[in-house]
Order: C-alpha cells, then sequence, then structure tokens
C-alpha cells in the first residue's frame, strides 16, 4: 500500500503536474498527516472538529518514508491540501517564497492567549522572515540513545556517559553475540542521526550552522572530519551488526531488534517510545531505558545539546478555500483534550502548561527526562535533511549512506559533500 | 491483407473506400494520443531548459541541464545499470519464458492446471510484488531469516541489482510465457508429424521448427522485454530506494525530479530515456527483420 501510492505518485506526477488535473473543491478539508504511531492524537482533533464545524475536515494520512516527496507534489499542483503536516524551517521555505503558506500572524495577534500557550523558542522554528507560518502540533522529538534495560543487566553494563564508554559496550555486546545498536540503514535518516550528534559533541552547533548558511566550508571543519571516523570507526568494530544496510525503521525492524533484546540500543527520536508502546507494550513499560547521547572528551560542544526536531507544525496552504476554518481548527492545538491525548500517547508537549500534565504519561519519568532535556538545552538542533536545500540533502543523504556501508572514506565523505554544496 | 491489396488494383474502382472506415474515426484516439502522449513530452522537452523545483514558474536556462547530464557520473552509472539489468533481464526471462510457453502449448491436461497457477504473479501489481519479495528478504524478520545462514542480498552490492533481475523475472516471465504459447500453439502440426516421420528427436525438432517458426514472437517479447526493463522504475523504488547501486536511470530521474527536486534536470533525463528506449526499440525490429511482416509459414 505505502509503496503503491508513491510509485503511482513518482511515475503519473510529471504529468500530473504538467497537464494541471484540477481537483480538490470536494466540500471536505483535507488534513494531510505523517502516518506513524502518533497520528492517532491529530485523527481524534478531525473528530472533535467536526461534531461542530461546517466543513468536514479528512485526514489524509501519508505514509512517513514518503511523505514530503507526497507533499512536494501535491504543493505543485492544484491538488493542495487545506492543512498539512510538516517540519518548519527550511522545510517549508519553498512554499513560503512561492507565496502558497497563509500568514497566521493575524491569527497569532487576535489569539494571544493561544500564542501564549507555547514555548516561543518553538514557534520560533515556523517562522519565516518573521511571519509565522506554521503552529506545533506535535511533542518535542529530541533524538535520544534508548536501550534494553533487561540485556544490559544480564551483561552487568551501564549506559555509555563518554564516548569511550560507547566503544567499550560495543566491544562488550559483540562479544556476547548481541549487536550493540540497531540501526534501520534502509532509511538513511536513520545513520545522519549519528553524525548530527558526532559533529555537534566534537566541534559545537556552529559548525553545522556554517553549513546551513550555505558555506560549503563547513563540511571542512576538523569536526565533521573527526565525526565522519567516529562512524568509520562503529562500522568497522560491528556496532551495527552485519546487515543493518538493508533493515527498515519505518517498517519497525530496527525498534522490533531493540524489543526482542536482539540489539542492545538504538538511537533513535523520542517517538521511539511510543512505537514500542504500540508495538511492544510490555517492553516500553518494563525494560525500555533511555540516556542522552554521551559526552565527547575534549570536543568543543556542550553535551547537553540535542539534535532531532523542536517539534512538528500544522501550516495552511494559502489557496485553501477553507482558510478561516483552517485557523479554527489549528486553535485544537493548543486544547486541554489535545495536550492530554499527547501526553497519554508518550509525547511531552511544547505547550507552557505540559509540565503539569507530565503525571498523566504512560511514563512520566520518560517524559521528565525529556522536558528536562529539552529544557535545559543550550542548542536544539533540527536535523539536517529538514533545514538544508533539498537538492543539497538529497546529496547529503546519499554520501551518508555510502559512508556507513564502507564505500568512501571519512575524507571522500567531507570533500563530496564540500564540492556538492558548491 | 492479399485482400485489399486485389482490391486496390481494380482500375476505376472506387471499391477501396467502401470497405474502410473514415479518417475521422481515428480522431478520439488521436486527441488522446495528442493530450496525454505527445503534449507531455514536449512540455518535458521543453522543461529540460529550464531549472524548476515543482513550484511557481520554471527559470529558462538553456542547455545548463544537458550539459550537466552530459559530464554527471551519476547518469554514466545509471546508464551502464540500466544497460546491465535489460541485457540480464533479457538473458534470464527469454530462455526460461520460451521454453516454459513451447511446454505450456501441449494438449494435456495437467498443463493447463500448471499453466493456470503459474500465470498467477501476472495478475499481481508491481509494487505488491516488490513488497512480497522485500518482506521474504528482510534479514532480521523475514521467512528466509529462519532458514539457518542467509547472506543479506538486499544490502549489498551488486546482490541488489540480481534481486531486481529475479523479481522482475518472477513477474514478467508469465506474461512473455504467455506470448510464447500463443506463438507455439500457431505452429501447424503437420510439420511436426512430417518430422516424426524423417526420424527427427524431439531437440531437433524444437531446433528447426519450433524456434524459427517462433522468430516473430520472439522479437515482440524481447521488445516488450527491453523496453519495459529500460523503463522499470517501481520494484527499485520499494525494494532498494535506489542503494546498493541499483539507481538505474528511471530511479535516478524519479530522485533527481522529487527527492532533490530538481524537475528540470529530471526532465533531462526522462527525454534521454525516451530516445534510448525508442531507438532501441526500432533497433531491434529492424535488425531482426520483423518490420517486413515475413510470414512465418513462407513455403507452405
Amino acid at each position: 500500500m505505502t509503496t503503491l501510492r508513491t510509485g503511482a505518485a513518482g511515475s503519473l506526477a510529471l504529468a500530473l503536474t504538467l497537464t494541471a488535473c484540477s481537483g480538490g473543491g470536494d466540500g471536505q478539508m483535507h488534513v494531510y498527516m505523517y502516518q506513524d504511531s502518533l497520528a492517532v492524537v491529530q485523527k481524534d482533533a478531525v473528530e472533535r472538529f467536526n461534531e461542530d464545524a461546517d466543513v468536514e475536515a479528512v485526514v489524509d494520512e501519508v505514509p512517513g518514508e514518503t511523505y514530503e516527496d507526497k507533499v512536494r507534489t501535491v504543493m505543485g499542483s492544484n491538488n493542495q491540501p487545506d492543512v498539512f503536516f510538516n517540519w518548519g524551517g527550511g522545510n517549508i521555505r519553498p512554499y513560503v517564497e512561492e507565496d502558497m503558506l497563509l500568514s497566521l500572524d493575524d491569527m497569532m495577534e487576535n489569539n494571544p492567549e493561544f500564542e501564549e500557550s507555547f514555548i516561543p523558542s518553538v514557534l520560533e522554528e515556523a517562522q519565516i522572515d518573521g511571519v509565522q507560518y506554521g503552529v506545533p502540533m506535535r511533542g518535542t522529538q529530541p533524538v535520544l540513545l534508548f536501550y534494553n534495560e533487561a540485556v544490559f543487566e544480564d551483561v552487568g553494563a551501564e549506559p555509555p556517559e563518554t564516548w569511550e564508554d560507547l566503544l567499550g559496550l560495543v566491544d562488550t555486546f559483540n562479544d556476547e553475540g548481541i549487536t550493540p545498536f540497531a540501526l534501520g540503514g534502509a532509511d538513511t535518516w536513520t545513520m545522519q542521526m549519528w553524525l548530527q550528534y558526532l559533529v555537534d559533541r566534537n566541534g559545537g552547533p556552529e559548525v553545522f550552522q556554517q553549513i546551513e548558511s550555505g558555506d560549503p566550508e563547513g563540511w571542512r571543519d576538523p569536526a565533521m572530519l573527526q565525526a565522519a571516523e567516529g562512524v568509520e570507526e562503529l562500522v568497522n568494530r560491528d556496532a551495527f551488526g552485519d546487515n543493518f544496510s538493508s533493515v527498515s525503521f519505518t517498517e519497525g525492524a530496527a525498534s522490533t531488534l531493540l524489543s526482542e533484546g536482539d540489539a542492545a540500543m538504538h538511537l533513535m527520536g523520542s517517538w521511539e517510545y511510543s512505537t514500542h508502546l504500540d508495538q511492544a507494550e510490555e517492553f516500553a513499560e518494563n525494560d525500555l531505558g533511555y540516556a542522552p547521547f554521551p559526552e565527547v572528551s575534549g570536543g568543543a560542544g556542550d553535551p547537553a545539546n540535542v539534535t532531532g526536531n523542536p517539534t512538528n507544525y500544522f501550516s495552511v496552504t494559502a489557496d485553501s478555500e477553507y482558510t478561516e476554518e483552517a485557523q479554527e481548527f489549528l486553535k485544537a492545538t493548543a486544547e486541554e483534550e489535545y495536550v492530554r491525548d499527547m501526553v497519554e500517547n508518550g509525547e511531552v508537549p511544547t505547550t507552557t502548561d505540559a509540565e503539569e500534565y507530565l503525571d498523566d504519561s504512560p511514563n512520566p519519568d520518560f517524559a521528565r527526562f525529556q522536558y528536562e532535556l529539552v529544557q535545559d538545552a543550550p542548542h536544539f538542533q533540527l536535523s539536517w535533511d529538514q533545514s538544508l536545500d533539498a537538492d543539497v540533502s538529497e546529496a547529503m543523504l546519499n554520501e551518508i549512506d555510502k559512508l556507513f556501508i564502507g564505500e568512501s572514506t571519512p575524507d571522500e565523505f567531507v570533500d563530496a559533500m564540500a564540492e556538492q554544496q558548491q | 491483407m492479399s485482400l485489399t491489396t486485389t482490391r486496390r488494383r481494380l482500375p476505376g474502382s472506387s471499391g477501396s473506400r467502401v470497405g474502410r472506415p473514415g479518417a475521422v474515426w481515428a480522431l478520439p484516439a488521436l486527441l488522446f494520443f495528442g493530450a496525454f502522449a505527445l503534449l507531455p513530452l514536449v512540455l518535458v522537452a521543453y522543461l529540460s531548459l529550464t531549472a524548476w523545483n515543482g513550484l511557481g514558474t520554471p527559470d529558462f536556462i538553456g542547455t545548463q541541464n544537458w550539459e550537466e547530464l552530459a559530464g554527471d557520473p551519476a547518469m554514466r552509472e545509471a546508464v551502464g545499470l540500466s544497460t546491465a539489468l535489460t541485457t540480464l533481464s533479457w538473458l534470464v526471462q527469454t530462455p526460461i519464458s520460451l521454453l516454459l510457453g513451447v511446454w505450456a502449448a501441449g494438449p494435456q491436461r495437467n498443463r493447463a492446471i500448471l499453466s493456470a497457477i503459474f500465470f498467477v504473479p501476472l495478475l499481481l501489481s508491481t509494487a505488491a510484488i516488490a513488497i512480497l519479495w522485500r518482506a521474504l528478504l528482510e534479514p532480521n524478520f523475514g521467512p528466509m531469516s529462519n532458514v539457518g545462514w542467509f547472506p543479506n542480498l538486499l544490502g549489498d552490492s551488486p546482490s541488489a541489482l540480481l534481486v531486481i533481475v529475479f523479481v522482475t523475472a518472477w513477474q514478467f516471465i508469465p506474461l512473455h510465457t504467455l506470448l510464447y504459447q500463443g506463438g507455439a500453439r500457431q505452429i501447424p502440426v503437420s510439420l511436426y508429424q512430417a518430422a516424426e516421420i524423417d526420424g527427427a528427436s524431439r531437440a531437433r525438432a524444437f531446433w528447426h521448427i519450433t524456434l524459427p517458426q517462433l522468430r516473430n514472437t520472439i522479437t515482440t517479447s524481447s521488445v516488450l522485454m527491453v523496453v519495459g526493463t529500460l523503463t522499470y522504475f517501481e520494484t527499485v523504488l520499494v525494494i532498494t530506494g535506489g542503494k546498493h547501486h541499483t539507481t538505474i536511470v528511471p530511479y535516478l530521474m524519479y530522485e533527481s525530479g522529487f527527492v532533490a527536486t530538481r524537475l528540470g534536470y529530471a526532465s533531462a533525463v526522462a527525454c534521454t530515456l525516451v530516445v534510448v528506449a525508442t531507438a532501441v526499440s526500432l533497433a531491434m525490429v529492424r535488425f531482426t527483420g520483423f518490420g517486413s511482416m515475413r510470414s512465418t509459414r513462407e513455403g507452405m
């Protein structure tokens, strides 16, 4: 099903965009949603909205691995959704440049209590040139080091606090015949997480900020090379097992390796918790451990920095017939029921009052851990592929893949990227 | 065919027009072809001269995309992989379909039943087939992982490409078998009876009667196979996502167009593909003499 749609989208998209098939206008307000175990919160919100709205809202769930292609394609057609899920920042810039998104400034101005219900720095991530184009609609999603407590106990190991600890654990688990890290290498963004943290720990946020500002020399920063060498070392030590290159995260294989005890650790976004709650409830409640990414001694980056997604956003398309209704719908994201739903689903909302709900979380300890980690982080780096232009990020993901499967060396990786971005 | 030619030869007769439908009947088909084949083709050719991210208006940039394409190592690799995939697919599929088709053309009842089962892959959609095989070959949880030691076929080069060759074959051999079965059933039984009387073995009969009689079918099947494989895309998307050296030309087109959002560049790739696929199929038809439509029953 998943890929059926992509296949169709891919092969037909050229024809579609060119012949400009007219669509939409079916009397429904379409909400494009990333399909995963968390989307239930948004579906409930749509149901509540439909109870007393003039227009019927429908959720169009798009499989995660193809979400961005699909949105890009429909945004270029006359079949735009009315409201759509996105990552804010660089992710929505192309649409803003084409005047395709509705400015939410008036909405914010007219509803100060709504604006004030979100953490300001999170709201800011959906501003382009000072104009608000998105509303936070999910929990915060830092990338964490998840581990299987039962496996750790069996081996008598402790979660790593430093890079040296981590390398030591790789050897320990390999000796025990357990894959040290689950890695869904069929989806390249999962490998990207390793580089994001290693670059930040080695060189601080400035390294990627230089790249993000369009300066390809940022790729030649020594911290980038150190990070790539870190990856090479992990791969050489068999940290990810021998078949990670075809393990899928989006289909749940990597997470299952962790919950089944075949792998000891998994570097993943905080949604890993809800994934397990959904697929291996007992494991999520009893044996799922979590820790921040370890410190790299001598590195310039603050070990309290996190990477991942500050949150996700809902944006409204400017040409939508239902811009009024859509803005009305967006207000749901700050409502008590919505926030409560998120918390119950294992998310940590980005509303300022989130802390008071955290006790209702299925795992209050985890929720508090995550909440404090984000609150205390001096810097929260948005995922690289979401902050760079699509053509650079596509090339980057390809190069990261090559680095992980040993087709290029750290030096070649750095050179390839520096040349690619020019 | 011979009927119309004789008619046309009759002097002063308007009979040749009586039996033929007017050109106007071709209009709906021509309009469809124009709107959904020619027009997009022209537009894609134009797009290949622009820089466009899929949103807003394309910027005309002349031949820049084409110049970049000529020197792009990714394109060179994609062309090599497409050639390899096409050649391997032809080499794998043709002999198997030919033998199966000839076998299935026989009269016994069990063949009909077996053939019916055998054609099942033909009924499944490409995406379903790709998902099925990816699930079967999943290295940790797929059924193959329980069979003891089994290599990570999808996660390595060149085995990932061989998986694509295999899945394509699994999917399309039934179609080509059907073609060969039809072709084989057209061969007059008298030829085989004559061969039997002359004491020819079954192998000799196959070599000297069946194969030559099937030559037009071989051409049809090969053109379908080659052009189909050149433009093959979905299986690569689903099974490997272009990883591990499986970025064939159609996948490169998808990736540069819809992942990197460079639709101008993707259009240049698409144009190349159209030209190459057309050239290859024309060459095959010309080279095999299929175009002249010689009957396989000459001299009978």
